[in-house]
């Protein structure tokens, strides 16, 4: 992803290294008991040549108290990807500790403290694998060392389960928590001294752990940031201006101070162009004893707007527009062969245009926050996926040193990088600041779909050629879309790299002559990112057509596929790539290569799992499509049922993923369940507009999501055994399964899908 | 402003509100009861969902004026532990991812499991449309509450 506030450039080449906490750390610490043993794992940056060059700071803590409570401190934000779970559980399978006895401890954002928080591009897992798991290992040898001398015995007669050292030979076993007075006087042991758990140890790793918060959840007890209370906290709804970068020109609360329990009314400037993710949008904000109040006197508010430049805008002419000029030459970002050439000589040349809308995130959860500003300190409470960047955007909005601004993260109810946008954080900051009270933001869901940070909207036209010998020779994409950069500088027109990477400029098929030209295209939006990003739209376009090449060619799709990966080999996009890079998911691609063998292997998978090829009735079809991204392998197969009445149905759902080592197959499984699901609103119902600047959609009924009776029925996620290192798994399975969709429907109906959402009818 | 005298969970509170507050904010900001959640306003998502005399409503659309002597049930009701059968078949598939709208969803099929102990899938598909998931859940709500209906 191409974000420019991430911290992820720090955090390329990371190493790390134990130690034990000092009684300084400790009382900087929140959250962890008096007494006991505590580590600290700290991270260093390297260069090249695996030097530490930067120290990014102790980020984890692991506390085992005497009574044997394992306490481990994490900081990364829960969205519902289960990443409060599969970071301790790695450190907890490694120590061979007792899972009923881990405690979790959410950090605040402090980057000082933990390194960078920020929760996206499918990144902890991948991040913090080994230094967890050195960490629990180290624990795991001190432990093993106070008991070795306790009994006696050679520490490798020593071995850890269930909270418990062990020594084989005699029996005997003994608590950690008993350990712990002995454990803490021991020196660090150098990590090239400890083993790690083979495999078929693992104990957790590799198996479903239920996530932590299930009871409270269940329950209604769990804390989302809308949950969160504190003394004589006031509510505010804020009207903002409709179009983005217009202004309050003058307001009206006359009725809205009417209201029973309404309290203020608070003009916000804001407005700002470029709009960034952290400036506040314009607005009037209601200020009143409960939601209801505030809700109510801002329906009642009488604004008058300068619109701005804005104020004409119409996505359905822009798509028109674009429609228009991608038929155009456009600037060439990748080039390989001679495509010109190619198109001369084919035998057959196929072209299509590609259409898909803007989306919105529409998180169940809308956003919210917490500020109370009191002393020169700002204390926030919000459910933000990167809290480092909502404390500086609040410092820098309050004008108060970083150092004085607490972000506390709640639960989130839904991210999918939204929630990594503090705007409506520094919202609830500077209303704080300015009425004295302890303001909790409530976006409306009406807000929510307004004011979003969209999914841009996107135009592509590929054209393809047939050879004389029924080979595909040549591979012309054409992009065009409003830019995420274009958020924080409005002079970008056209995708960055980081963008195309996501399926266009990294294309991994071996066609002789390959060229991806982008176009021009205008924000008028907030543009931002949601799960899986630029892949939606350009694998939508890419595995469509290759559905449509392979039946040009004569061939089945699969054995197409798995044919134009080529050889097993690991490929490079950089030399192809014109006047920039491949970003590879701001991983470095020798740590992290393209391996064309994985791919097919995920390929074969899904197509023996799915029984690719069988007979379905009239009516019904299989649709094939493979992606690789954010360092994820997969590959799916949607079985469609159409009815004559153009009802789609989905009883089955295929994947096959290779997302290195395992952590929690439970985990996984859901977020592929989730991701078919994500993808299948994308396919079939979801459609932000835009008409005088202004979002059409209010609320689920004109923004549509699936709903249970249409929702892909049974989805079955074959997990590809891997001892290679951990890749996310949030947002890779969202881009295959539109894509494959469609081809389903082509099988099923002979009718070709090129735009978003799915409509029969037209 | 008028005066309510309402029953939830057993109890009788007295509050002192506006006569078109939904029931939603009562229960939130009123009496501190948050299992209940927000997410559209306008009875689309289900986020909200509550019992009146043993059936589903949507609180985020229902006056408290309109209560009258009825029974209100939230999820903090349903069960002293969070383990009334239908939460613990929740648990026992792992059904949530960010949880938020479980709740809802959970007080959903506690009432369609009450007027229909033996749902069909297509029953259960049809009295769960109102209510989003946007992880996308539903194959897990679905199993959980045939489970219960085995039972
Ligand atoms: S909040 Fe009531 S149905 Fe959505
Ligand atoms: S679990 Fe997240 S919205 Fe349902």
């Amino acid at each position: 992803m191409n974000i420019p506030t991430s911290n992820k450039k720090e955090l390329k080449n990371v190493t790390s290294q134990v130690f034990k906490a000092s009684r300084r750390d400790f009382l900087k610490m929140g959250g962890l008991l008096a007494g006991g043993f505590v580590l600290g794992v700290n991270f260093f940056g390297c260069n090249e040549k695996g030097e530490k060059i930067t120290s990014i700071a102790p980020n984890v803590y692991l506390q085992i108290t005497s009574t044997g409570e394992v306490i481990i401190i994490t900081h990364r934000s829960e969205m519902g990807q289960g990443i409060r779970t599969s970071l301790p559980l790695i450190v907890a399978d490694e120590l061979g500790a007792e899972w009923s006895k881990v405690r979790i401890v959410q950090a605040e954002g402090d980057e000082k403290k933990y390194g960078s928080q920020n929760t996206d591009g499918s990144f902890s897992v991948r991040m913090f694998y080994k230094p967890m798991r050195e960490a629990g290992a180290i624990a795991k040898l001190l432990f093993m060392q106070a008991a070795a001398k306790q009994w006696q015995v050679p520490v490798a007669e020593c071995d850890t389960a269930a909270g418990k050292v062990v020594h084989r030979r005699s029996g005997k076993s003994i608590e950690f928590g008993k350990l712990v007075t002995t454990a803490q006087t021991l020196p660090i042991p150098n990590v090239k001294d400890i083993k790690l758990k083979e495999r078929q140890q693992f104990t957790m790793i590799g198996k479903a752990t239920p996530i932590v918060d299930l009871h409270d959840i269940v329950s209604g007890t769990a804390v989302f940031g809308i949950d969160t209370v504190v003394e004589n906290m006031k509510i505010a709804v804020i009207k903002r201006c409709p179009v983005l970068g217009g202004k309050v020109k003058s307001y009206n609360d006359k009725e809205t101070l009417a209201v029973p329990g309404v309290l203020k009314v608070i003009p916000i400037k804001g407005g700002d162009i470029p709009p960034t993710i952290e400036k506040p949008l314009s607005g009037v904000a209601v200020i009143a004893e409960n939601t209801w109040a505030a809700i109510k006197g801002r329906d009642l508010l009488d604004v008058t707007w300068d619109l701005g430049e804005h104020a004409t805008y119409d996505s359905a002419q822009q798509l028109e527009e674009l429609s228009k000029e991608i038929l155009k030459k456009g600037t060439i970002r990748r080039n390989r062969g001679d495509f010109d050439r190619a198109k001369v000589e084919a035998k057959k040349v196929i072209e299509h245009t590609y259409i898909a809308p803007y989306l919105a995130h529409g998180t169940i959860e809308p956003p919210n926050a917490l500020a109370v500003v009191k002393n020169g300190k700002c204390e926030v409470w919000a459910p933000t996926q990167h809290p480092q960047g909502a404390r500086d955007a609040v410092a820098n909005a309050l004008g108060m040193p970083a150092d004085e601004v607490k972000v506390n993260i709640t639960l989130l109810g839904g991210g999918f990088g939204r929630k990594s946008k503090p705007d409506f954080i520094v919202e609830a900051a500077l209303l704080a600041q300015e009425s004295g009270l302890p303001i909790k933001v409530q976006w409306t869901r009406e807000d929510d779909l307004h004011h979003d940070f969209f999914h841009a909207l996107s135009v592509q036209r590929i054209t393809a050629t047939i050879d004389q010998n029924n080979q595909i020779s040549g591979w012309n994409h054409h992009i065009a879309y409003p830019s995420i950069s274009a958020t924080f500088d409005t002079s970008v027109l056209q995708p960055a790299d980081g963008e195309l990477g996501q399926g266009a400029s990294d294309f991994p098929y071996d066609v002789p002559a390959v060229k991806v030209e982008t176009h021009d295209a205008k924000a008028h939006l907030r543009i931002g990112w949601l799960r899986s990003v630029r892949n939606i739209p350009q694998v939508f376009a890419i595995a469509t057509m290759l559905d449509e090449l392979a039946e040009a060619r004569g061939l089945d799709p699969v054995k197409q596929a798995l044919e134009l990966l080529g050889d097993d080999r690991a490929i490079t996009f950089d030399d192809e790539i014109v006047d920039g890079k491949y970003g590879n998911y701001g991983e470095d691609i020798s740590v992290y290569p393209w391996e064309t063998g994985r791919m097919k292997k995920v390929i074969e998978k899904v197509a023996q799992e799915a029984n690719w090829g069988r007979k379905l009735p009239a009516g019904s079809g299989l649709g094939f499509a493979a992606h690789k991204s954010f360092l994820t392998y997969v590959a799916c197969i949607v079985e469609v049922k159409v009815g004559p009445d153009n009802k789609i149905s989905i009883p089955h759902v295929h994947y096959a993923v290779d997302c290195g080592t395992a952590v929690n197959i439970d985990r996984i499984k859901s977020q592929f369940e989730g991701g078919a699901q994500f993808s299948a609103s994308i396919a079939l119902k979801s459609e932000i507009t835009v008409k005088e600047g202004a979002v059409v959609q209010n609320n689920f009924d004109s923004y549509q999501i699936v709903r249970m009776p249409e929702a892909p029925q049974q989805i079955h996620v074959h997990i590809i055994e891997s001892e290679d290192k951990p890749t996310g798994v949030g947002e890779p399975p969202v881009p295959p399964f539109t894509p494959a969709l469609c081809n389903a429907i082509y099988a099923a109906t002979g009718k070709r899908i090129y735009k978003l959402p799915i409509d029969l009818k037209g | 402003m008028a005066n309510y005298s309402i029953q939830v969970n057993d109890k009788t509170y007295e509050v002192d509100v506006m006569d078109d507050m939904p029931l939603l904010w009562v229960l939130r900001d009123v009496l501190g009861l948050r299992g209940t959640k927000y997410g559209c306003g306008k009875a689309l998502c289900g986020a909200c969902t509550v019992h009146l005399d043993g059936t589903a409503i949507r609180s985020c659309s229902f006056a408290i004026s309109a209560v009258g002597k009825g029974k209100i049930t939230t999820i903090e009701g349903i069960s002293a532990n969070g383990d009334h059968p239908v939460q613990q078949a929740w648990e026992q598939y792992i059904v949530p991812q960010c949880g938020y709208c479980q709740t809802g969803q959970i007080m959903n099929a506690v009432a369609l499991l009450k007027s229909n102990p033996q749902p069909s899938e297509q029953e259960i598909e049809q009295a769960m449309q109102g209510n989003l998931c946007r992880c996308g859940t539903y194959n897990r709500i679905k199993a959980a509450i045939l489970s219960v209906a085995k039972a």
